[in-house]
Parts: C-alpha cells; sequence; structure tokens
C-alpha cells in the first residue's frame, strides 16, 4: 500500500471505498501490475501463468466473507487487459468488490479491459460489486470495457451492481449469463454519462435451469452531448421468470437507445421488459421546490436518488 | 396574515381561448383554519397553486405580513415557510422516505425524527424509513408520507390541496388532529369534507358567482345544495 500515491487513493476509496488496507483476501492491480496481495485459505488468490490476471478461489461453505480487487490505471497510453476467473464453492457466501478507475492527464487514450468470468457452485451465494471512474483533466480518452461470464448452479444467487460514477469517455459492458435449476440472477446498473461520453451496454441471459429467476434494472442518466445504448437478451428455456427494465432520465442533447429482446422458448417462460427514456418529470421538480430547493438543487437530487 | 389583492388567473385554451379562472379574487387569511371549498372546477386548487407560485396571477398582488411576495418564486415562498401538500402526491424512483423528510426538514433525521414524523400520520417509521417513493407504496401511504413531509417542512403558512383525498376513516381522525395542532399558523385547506369544515374557523365557497364567505353550518348546507345540483336537481 506504500507505493500508492495520492491520486491512487483517491481511485480507490471511490471504486472499491477503500480508505485503508482492507480485510481479508485483497489484490490490488496498478498499471497492469500487482501492487499488493493477501491470499488465505478461505478465499485464495493466484497469478495466472499463461495470460495476465489472477484466480479467485472462494472455498466450500465460506460464509460472510469479502474480497477487494481494485485496478487502477495512472500511466497515459496504456491499455491494460486482464483475465480473472472466480471460482466460488458450493454453499459458500460472499462478496466480491472489483471496479476500475482510470487517472489521465495526458492528451493519448488510456484503459482498462477486464474479462471476469464467474463459476457458481451449488447455493453459494454472491454479491459483486463493480465501480467505474475517469478522473484527470486531459483530453486523452479514459476506456473501460468490462465484460462478465456468469455460469450458476443449481440453487445460487448471484447480485451484480454496476455503477458507472462519471468520466468515463467511452464504455463497452458486456455481460453473459446461464442460469442453472432454481439459481437467481440480479444485475443492478446506474450509468452516468456526460460531455461527448459513450456508454454501451449488452446484457445476455440464458435462462436453462427450471424455476431460475433473472432480474435486470438498469438506471441511467444521460447529459450534454453523450450517447447511451442497452441492449438486453433473455432467452427463457424452461419454467422461469425474466424481468429487465430500463429507465433513463435525458438531458440536454444526450441520446439513449434502449434495444431489449426476449426470446421464450418454453410456455412456461415468463420474461418482460420495460423502458423508459424521458426527461425528469416536471412535478417531481416542482415538488422538491416547493420543500425549499432551487431547479438546480432538485435536479440533483433527483439524478443522485437515481442512479444510488 | 395572507392577503391576496384582485387576483385574477386565466388560461388558454386549445382554440387559443382565454378562459377566466379566477377573476378579481380578494381574500385574507389569519391564522387558524381556513377551507376552500366548492364545486369541482370552481379554482380552489388553482388558487392554492397561485399562493404558491406554481401558477402565475395574471393581475393583482398577493401580501403576507403586509410585504408584497407577488414577485417571490417557488423556492423562496417555500424558505418564507409557505408549505404546500399536494392533491396527488409524487412517486420519486430511487429517493426513499428518509431523503424526502431530510429535504424537508433541511437535516439528516434520525430515526425518532422520522418516528416523530411519520407516527403523527399512523406510520411506522421503522416500516418506512428505507422505501422508496415509488410503485410499491400505495396511494393512500404515499398521501399520508405527503402529509409527513408538509410536517416535517414546517413553516407559516400550510397549504393542504384536499389531504382527505385516498385516506382511509382512521388516519382521517388523525388528520383532524394535525389540523387542530396548526391551529396558530396559517392553515388553508381545499376541501369538500364536513368534518375538516367543522373545524375551520374561516370557509370560503367557491362558485361561478365568485367568493362568498360563510359560517360553518351554511357552508355545509351550501355545499349539500351545490352537490345535490350536481346530481341533478333537487331531490328533496
Amino acid at each position: 500500500m506504500d507505493k500508492l500515491n495520492k491520486i491512487d487513493k483517491e481511485l480507490l476509496q471511490q471504486i472499491a471505498d477503500l480508505h485503508g488496507i482492507p480485510q481479508g483476501s485483497y489484490n490490488i492491480r496498478k498499471n497492469g501490475k500487482l501492487v499488493s496481495r493477501v491470499s488465505d485459505s478461505d478465499i485464495e488468490i493466484v497469478s495466472k501463468q499463461d495470460k495476465s490476471g489472477i484466480d479467485i478461489i472462494v472455498a466450500q461453505n465460506v460464509k460472510n466473507k469479502s474480497v477487494h480487487i481494485p485496478v487502477i490505471v495512472t500511466e497515459a497510453g496504456l491499455t491494460d487487459l486482464v483475465y480473472n476467473d472466480f471460482y466460488i464453492g458450493d454453499n459458500a457466501e460472499v462478496t466480491i468488490i472489483a471496479g476500475c478507475g482510470v487517472h489521465n492527464e495526458s492528451n493519448v487514450a488510456s484503459g482498462h479491459n477486464g474479462i471476469h468470468s464467474f463459476h457458481i457452485g451449488k447455493n453459494a451465494k454472491v454479491v459483486y460489486i463493480e465501480k467505474h471512474l475517469g478522473l484527470g483533466k486531459g483530453k486523452g480518452e479514459k476506456i473501460l470495457n468490462p465484460t462478465t461470464k456468469v455460469v450458476m448452479d443449481e440453487n445460487s444467487y448471484f447480485e451484480m451492481q454496476t455503477i458507472q460514477l462519471g468520466g468515463v469517455s467511452y464504455s463497452n459492458r458486456k455481460t453473459t449469463a446461464k442460469l442453472m435449476k432454481n439459481s437467481e440472477l440480479s444485475i443492478k446498473e446506474s450509468i452516468l454519462t456526460t460531455d461527448n461520453q459513450t456508454a454501451k451496454t449488452n446484457f445476455v441471459v440464458d435462462l436453462v435451469g427450471n424455476n431460475c429467476k433473472c432480474n435486470v434494472v438498469s438506471r441511467s442518466v444521460a447529459k450534454n452531448n453523450s450517447t447511451q445504448e442497452f441492449k438486453s437478451k433473455l432467452v427463457g428455456k424452461s419454467s422461469c421468470f425474466g424481468r429487465v427494465e430500463c429507465d433513463a432520465i435525458l438531458l440536454d442533447n444526450a441520446q439513449v437507445k434502449s434495444i431489449p429482446e426476449i426470446d421464450a422458448r418454453c410456455v412456461d417462460a415468463t420474461l418482460n421488459h420495460e423502458a423508459t427514456v424521458g426527461k425528469i418529470a416536471g412535478e417531481q421538480l416542482l415538488k422538491l421546490i416547493t420543500l425549499g430547493l432551487t431547479q438546480q438543487e432538485a435536479e440533483d437530487v433527483i439524478i443522485k436518488g437515481y442512479l444510488k | 396574515m395572507l392577503e391576496l389583492k384582485n387576483i385574477s388567473y386565466s388560461v388558454v385554451d386549445d382554440n387559443n381561448k382565454s378562459i377566466d379562472i379566477l377573476k378579481d379574487i380578494n381574500l385574507k387569511f389569519n391564522k387558524g383554519i381556513n377551507v376552500i371549498t366548492g364545486q369541482n372546477g370552481s379554482g380552489k386548487s388553482s388558487l392554492i397553486k397561485l399562493i404558491m407560485n406554481i401558477n402565475q396571477s395574471s393581475s393583482g398582488k398577493i401580501m403576507y405580513n403586509k410585504k408584497d411576495i407577488s414577485a417571490l418564486d417557488i423556492t423562496e415562498r417555500a424558505n418564507l415557510g409557505f408549505t404546500l401538500a399536494f392533491q396527488q402526491p409524487i412517486r420519486f424512483k430511487g429517493l426513499k422516505v428518509k431523503d424526502l423528510l431530510d429535504i424537508a426538514s433541511s437535516k439528516n433525521n434520525k430515526l425518532a425524527d422520522i418516528c416523530d414524523y411519520l407516527s403523527k400520520v399512523g406510520m411506522c417509521a421503522k416500516d418506512y424509513i428505507n422505501r422508496e417513493l415509488d410503485s410499491t407504496l400505495s396511494g393512500g401511504e404515499l398521501k399520508r408520507i405527503e402529509l409527513a413531509l408538509a410536517l416535517a417542512k414546517g413553516g407559516e403558512v400550510f397549504l393542504f390541496d384536499e389531504p382527505e383525498a385516498g385516506i382511509d376513516l382512521w388516519s382521517f381522525e388523525n388528520l383532524i388532529d394535525i389540523f387542530k395542532n396548526l391551529k396558530d399558523k396559517i392553515v388553508i385547506i381545499v376541501s369538500h369534507q364536513e368534518k375538516i369544515i367543522e373545524c375551520a374557523s374561516k370557509v370560503i365557497v367557491l362558485d361561478n358567482n365568485g367568493i362568498t364567505e360563510y359560517n360553518k353550518v351554511d357552508a355545509i348546507n351550501k355545499i349539500k345544495k351545490l352537490q345535490c345540483g350536481r346530481l341533478g336537481g333537487n331531490r328533496g
């Protein structure tokens, strides 16, 4: 941790709520290199031998444990590529805090491509939180392209919170999931884009096992000239339930595209989607203004709450 | 004292024709419970919104404690002590009951504070403090939270637009108590309810002929007469 400067610490604080050395296992990566790691028998972290990245192995029956694996990029022109594989043992219950922060003061692009694969054991429960942030005043783009692949065994639960805090010039978020019998997937996405930023999201969920469930909720705010594209595809192959909700607030000259797809291949599959894109509701602003806020303060409160 | 002087309010219809909603209204509101009642479409809610500056009058002025506040915008009036409880409560995705109560009261409320506000409208803080104001709450629950927001904000001039709408019988009794506890403020309530009219110190009936001030008994009789007329004439 001593190798980290003020900017590094700010990034870690914002993307992983790290104010010091985290409890339990952790792996901090900076500019493509390992900065610090703690690994134990409950949550083992091992470097890959064939390519860049780590294996995170959570033992069976581990309860109430957490692991932090944040990545920061501060080197101009660097595009970090990492493959992280998570093996979650049967009956384990764990919280994984990932996230990536890019600080760029230069005029050349820098970024991070994280390829995360999850293998969730039977009856396991996982909460996975990834926050993405861009900082720095340089004209160089801050690019983040996270890919998440999830395979869920029977009776497992996986909750993914993916949050783009702002400052990211371009992101292309790809998530695929395969759900087996009685498993449950919950995805909560929050994205803020401003200026000329672009954010793309693509969820593809295969509902394979009987009685599996999937709930995807995306809330985003697009300001200035930014653009967002939200694609989701639910494929129901069993007696299953799937739901996608995409809500976006649009301001200024921004653009939001929502492209949902539902593919039911079983008569007992129940799939639905809702999408709402529009400006902040006038009556919401009015209510807050009558409580004593200015128009700008009311807008900020609504946006902050929306993305919370 | 709150005084409306020669206030007029008109709207433009689809054919670009101006329609007078309120014309040359003169009203004085003192501390105590002032009830505005009258038929649908007579301009009661418009009047409340004019006082808050949500609607803008086409002429006239509003005086508060002898100062002309006509130029003050909604935020300024809110911060001066004007508090409005909406007829239709607003839903907010992402904002919780505590968030709104914190904004209304301008402080970071503790559970005991939230309990204080919500218990006045018959709600248990623990059940609602972390609930989002979204479609998971019923209309009646949202209405009671709307009233709690008004109490949390506080102020000197309280405006309630049909506060009884969507409120169940048990909560209705609480509602009367809320108004009675605000009697040292200027309370203006748009309502059709006899029980609310009965606790008023002043009753104003709005109809096509304009404004008439009544005592409580005459006001209730007038409302009943207006309601009979709306239902097709005198059935007595």
